[in-house]
């Protein structure tokens, strides 16, 4: 008997952590190749405006691709983001614009709007029942009508530069002399570093990964896993409500009706930085990465000739592979 | 054994349709180790979730430590100091040990959790246990064996005076098993009193003190373990004396033909130049511990798995099989051990499932002919004596021995002439087993060929004419069943090359 010891494999120390650094390290590559690139093929793309315009561009997918990593990791998926944040904005711009609230109240009622909707997600996810897809595909159909409810149908602007109360644009890019900073980018690091906390070293996080990880275990351990699955969601809404105040600083009008496809894009980022599609693994970081590259493919592309098509297949491959990876990281895991 | 810690008397609890523990009696003493015994669906686990809380019971009654309780939540059982070491396993694998260990009771440090200190405590418990294992691993890089100790080890932090182990040895093998019953052995010295769910009637008599037997819901009794022997347990779970007579022969006559010969297959790092022979009308045993490249040979052989190199002969004639399709064509069918992920559609009907591997015969014009596609279902339905109120039955709702049964069906429905079995009875209670023992011998007897795959010592040598050996991906031996014995099974299985 003692030498069917032999039977029991090696375990391979902390393989896992090396794979999940690595897997961040190949996308920053990545973003760093498509930087180089892009740069010598077009002499345009390598002026500081483009390298501005193209970090304002990411500021809305980065923030919701930080918000969207927890129902993901979870195993679920938060369709209404995009959607969303066009709603959150419009109501938050309608009140400044039409009814006279100051901006900060403004932006307050945005970000409301977001925890609200994804309590909602949470709760028809968690106490419910429904599946993640489902539920967060009919809450994208009902911000989206509600956005349109909340414009009147109109397009809204919110305080445009030099305008009374558009301090809130400077809260994403300032202006120090000539020089316009993306200042933006350094909130967005700092909610990385902040969630990433969360992520793994608060009880929030512990128990997103462990819902994705095995739910009817996390169950069993005596946890309030309804709670903390629904706070998945409000975390997810939270920065889709962030997202919309990013979005309404760096695009002049926000245009009701619009919206669908932003949270693929944010999603997409996630899933190319490492967040598992079948969840339970992921980071905060590799999410963010990911968003880069998508962002560098959507306005790179152009700049060598290729049209707004040919960007959406050609993402949409990169997400193929990304995917190909997770897959291919699982059944290596398995045979391990 | 010590004083009662545990009483649980009259329990009674009802699901829409089924009356699963009828006035069930059931004690733990302190330091006993007390087997809980019946067929799949006598209530075991029904009861030993009523306990801990997962479900509430319609009536009877609980005392624990001399108080009447009723715990509502897992949590409220664990920490009154009542644990369950679960059948499957309920590991988080992207956290790591200690992580898995102190869910939901984190030691926090700020607004932060200590993992530092998580890993130390960890450490602690494993030295207590006498286990090696890192806390800071990630669960899912742990063999099975490993990560049930540390389920137990979770159990015991909860200070637990009993532990519930439910079917603990499933997944283990021979050496983890040796491992498990000196843990608990262990905690047994230390006064805490012990449930053991389990099949395995040898496990019953090496680590249990007291038995108590379930049927159909019902309490039928508790025996000393030292002063019964396996056919009373047996006889109290079925109510009757059942089992297939072991072979002591082959069945297979000499001048036999070949039907199957494989010839220096490799796949992977699980097969390594494994040749064999069946013969017409044999009844194959393929033993070996977990993990020896059983299953993976079959998969392999199967066209599940792509294989690296090797040659296989159907009747003689050499042929190519790169995919289940093609094995299939070849007149091989294969009946998963995970029958719920492979072998059938739960939510199909019998006649559905019974027909899935030959539906091009059911088939007239675009659609399926369903008149016909139910007469061979009925037909496979009596032959088999698979007990289902109909051939529009949904699978899911027949019981783990008639589910195989359907699954036998469908590749007899394909002609298979050769069948391999992996696992055909696990997860299926005693009275079943004999019927599907009853089933294969048949099956041989009307001249099929029969590939079993077993890790039940006793199942390979009742049912094999010959026995193949396996050990970390080769093959390790090859004997008849005249010669064989649990002793020489086993030496072949562990033998280092």
């Amino acid at each position: 008997m003692s030498k069917s010891g032999v039977n029991t494999p090696e375990e391979k120390k902390g393989s896992v952590f090396s794979r999940q650094g690595s897997q961040k390290l190949i996308v920053l590559l990545v973003v760093i190749f498509l930087f180089i690139f892009f740069s010598i093929f077009s002499a345009n793309f390598r002026k500081y405006t483009t390298v501005l315009s193209i970090i304002d561009y990411s500021y809305y997918i980065a923030l919701m691709a930080i918000g969207v990593t927890f129902p993901l990791i979870t195993g679920g998926v938060d369709l209404s983001i995009g959607t969303g944040l066009i709603c959150y904005s419009l109501a938050g711009g309608y009140l400044i614009i039409h009814c006279g609230w100051p901006t900060w109240a403004g932006m307050l009622v945005s970000i409301l709007f977001g925890v609200l909707i994804g309590t909602l997600n949470g709760v028809l996810v968690s106490v419910m029942s429904l599946p993640p897809f489902l539920a967060t595909l009919c809450t994208c159909m009902i911000t989206r009508g509600l956005g349109s409810i909340c414009s009147k149908n109109f397009g809204i602007s919110w305080p445009t530069s030099g305008a009374e109360g558009s301090w809130f644009r400077n809260i994403f890019k300032i202006t120090i002399g000539d020089t316009k900073y993306p200042l933006g980018l350094l909130w967005v690091m700092l909610l990385v570093l902040l969630m990433a906390f969360v992520l793994n070293h608060t009880k929030i996080g512990r128990y997103t990964i462990a819902i994705g990880s095995n739910k009817e275990a996390t169950i069993l351990s005596g946890i309030n896993v309804r709670f903390y699955h629904i706070m998945a969601y409000v975390i997810s809404g939270f920065f889709a409500g962030l997202a919309a105040i990013a979005y309404s600083a760096v695009f002049s009008t926000v245009q009701p009706g619009t919206g669908a496809g932003f949270e693929l894009e944010a999603i997409g980022g996630a899933i190319i930085g490492g967040v598992s599609a079948s969840g339970g693994a992921g980071s905060v970081g590799g999410s963010l990465l990911g968003v880069f590259v998508i962002c560098l493919l959507k306005t790179g592309l152009p700049y060598i000739g290729l049209q707004a098509n040919w960007q959406q297949i050609i993402t949409g491959m990169v997400l193929i592979g990304a995917v190909m990876v997770d897959i291919l990281k699982k059944k290596r895991a398995q045979t391990a | 054994m010590g004083d009662i810690i545990l009483t649980m008397k009259d329990i009674d609890k009802s699901f829409p349709g089924v009356h699963a523990l009828d006035h069930v009696n059931f004690e733990v003493r302190k330091g006993e180790v007390h087997a809980l015994m019946g067929e799949n669906g006598a209530g075991k686990s029904t009861l030993m979730k009523v306990l801990t809380g997962i479900y509430t019971k319609d009536s009877g009654s609980i005392v624990y430590e001399g108080k009447e309780v009723e715990f509502h939540t897992t949590r409220e059982a664990q920490d009154a100091g009542v644990v369950i070491v679960h059948q499957e396993l309920n590991m988080l694998g992207h956290l790591t040990v200690a992580q898995n260990i102190f869910i939901g009771r984190e030691f926090k440090k700020g607004i932060g959790i200590d993992d530092k200190k998580m890993n130390e405590e960890a450490a602690k418990l494993f030295e207590k246990l006498h286990i090696d294992i890192d806390p800071a691993e990630t669960m899912s890089n742990l063999t099975v064996g490993k990560q049930q100790m540390c389920e137990i080890a979770k159990a015991i932090s909860h200070e637990a005076k009993v532990i519930i182990f439910d079917e603990p040895s499933a997944a283990l093998t021979e050496a983890e098993i040796e491992e498990l019953f000196k843990i608990i052995r262990d905690l047994r010295k230390q006064q805490i009193g012990i449930v053991y769910i389990s099949h395995r009637m040898d496990e019953i008599k090496v680590i249990t003190d007291r038995v108590t037997v379930m049927r159909d819901g019902t309490y039928v009794g508790t025996l000393i373990t030292k002063d019964c022997t396996k056919d009373d347990i047996i006889n109290m779970m079925v109510g009757r004396v059942i089992y297939e007579d072991p072979k002591t022969q082959s069945s297979v006559p000499k001048n036999a033909p070949v039907v199957l010969k494989v010839e220096n297959l490799n796949a992977g790092r699980m097969v390594q130049d494994v040749s064999f022979e069946l013969h017409k009308g044999e009844i194959l045993g393929f033993s070996g511990l977990m993990g020896a490249g059983r299953t993976e040979t079959a998969r392999a052989i199967f066209g599940a798995d792509p294989k690296t190199s090797g040659n296989i002969y159907i009747n003689g004639q050499k042929v190519e099989i790169n995919s289940p399709q093609d094995a299939v064509k070849c007149g091989i069918g294969y009946l998963s051990e995970d029958r719920k992920r492979f072998g059938i559609v739960v939510q199909k009907s019998v006649a559905e499932n019974s027909t899935m591997a030959a539906l091009e015969n059911f088939v007239s014009g675009l659609f399926i002919n369903k008149k016909s596609e139910n007469k061979i279902a009925q037909e496979y339905v009596e032959s088999l004596a698979t007990k289902t109120p109909s051939v529009d039955q949904l699978v899911v709702n027949l019981s783990g021995g008639n589910q195989q049964k359907v699954v036998i069906a469908k590749w007899l429905i394909r002609n298979c002439d050769i069948l391999i079995f992996d696992e055909p009875t696990r997860g299926i209670d005693v009275g079943a087993k004999n019927e599907i023992y009853k089933l294969m011998n048949r099956l041989a007897e009307e001249g099929k060929s029969i590939i079993m795959i077993s890790s039940e010592m006793t199942e390979i040598l009742r049912m094999s004419d010959r026995i193949v050996v396996m050990c970390e991906g080769k093959k390790t031996g090859e004997i008849g069943i005249e010669e064989a014995s649990q002793e020489t099974i086993m030496n072949m299985a562990t033998r280092e090359i």
